[in-house]
């Protein structure tokens, strides 16, 4: 009964994640910003289904096989956000007009082969509402 | 010495005749006993970066959620409230397999998307859904993600 309970719950914030995902995909206004989005589905969506999958089964041979795909899913989805991202960027996607700050600007030599690294201010800036945490 | 454990863990599965995750758990958690018992512990040990490992998974997981919920919000609300953008993140981890995993580390985190590696390795290009400043960003980077990621790779 308990185990019924979590499955459903599980089932349903998976999905629910996987929703916003797709939305968030479709209204965000920029590439890179779609691809932070994608990262909700590979993580939380995901990880939610499989695991509402290994518990409904229940079996220890399908729960290790549940558990290696969330892992292969967690390996392997960062790679191909960030190479879109950096695709994108390199190509000369521009961010969206809302933007802050583009430190990346300028950092590539011409031919696009080398990359600078930039000296920042390391002192800790203000708070803020919109810091990460 | 992680691969003394491994192979104990799996002769514990073996002998006992129970292939399965709880068994190999099981055999996992004896066979760290036994070397906690047969091997020096301390600083820089394996038992100093066992319990480090699982520090950094429960951080890495409890982040990801806090971001779910966060990029959660900003895909309903104005998009106005967001201040994306992209920062230069210094790095102080310089391995191969360190900067690999920090970056997926990052854009696994919902919101956050690793762009490039400066080529001498000395910075992360990051792009980021809602930067109040880039100096506190790039503060709560290094303070979280790279922090635990020195601590498992170093």
């Amino acid at each position: 009964m308990v185990v019924e309970w979590l499955v459903v719950v599980l089932l349903l914030a998976g999905t629910f994640f996987m929703v916003v995902a797709g939305i968030g995909i479709v209204r965000m206004p920029d590439v890179y910003l779609r691809m932070s989005c994608t990262s909700k589905a590979a993580t939380l969506g995901s990880g939610c289904l499989l695991a509402a999958y290994a518990l409904q089964v229940g079996d220890a041979g399908i729960a290790v096989r549940a558990l290696a795909t969330a892992a292969f899913l967690l390996l392997t989805a960062p790679v191909a956000a960030h190479m879109i991202g950096r695709a994108a960027y390199r190509l000369g996607v521009p961010l969206w007009a809302g933007s802050c700050c583009d430190e990346l600007k300028g950092a590539y030599s011409p031919s696009g082969d080398f990359l600078q690294s930039r000296r920042v201010d390391e002192t800790p800036g203000p708070r803020s509402s919109l810091d990460r945490r | 010495m992680a691969f003394l454990h491994w192979i104990l863990a799996v002769l514990w599965v073996a002998l006992t005749g129970q292939w399965s995750l709880g068994g190999l758990a099981i055999g996992w958690l004896f066979a760290y006993g036994v070397l906690w018992l047969t091997h020096p512990h301390g600083p820089g040990t394996y038992f100093a970066r066992v319990p480090r490992v699982f520090r950094a998974l429960v951080v890495f997981l409890w982040e990801i959620l806090l971001a779910n919920l966060r990029v959660t919000y900003h895909v309903f609300a104005p998009l106005d409230r967001m201040r994306p953008g992209i920062v230069a993140v210094p790095l102080d981890v310089q391995s191969d397999a360190a900067i690999t995993m920090l970056a997926n580390a990052i854009t696994l985190t919902p919101g956050t998307l690793s762009l490039d590696v400066a080529s001498d390795r000395q910075t992360l290009y990051v792009h980021g859904m809602r930067i109040g400043d880039p100096r506190s960003f790039r503060r709560d980077i290094k303070r979280t993600l790279e922090k635990h990621v020195k601590e498992v790779c170093e």
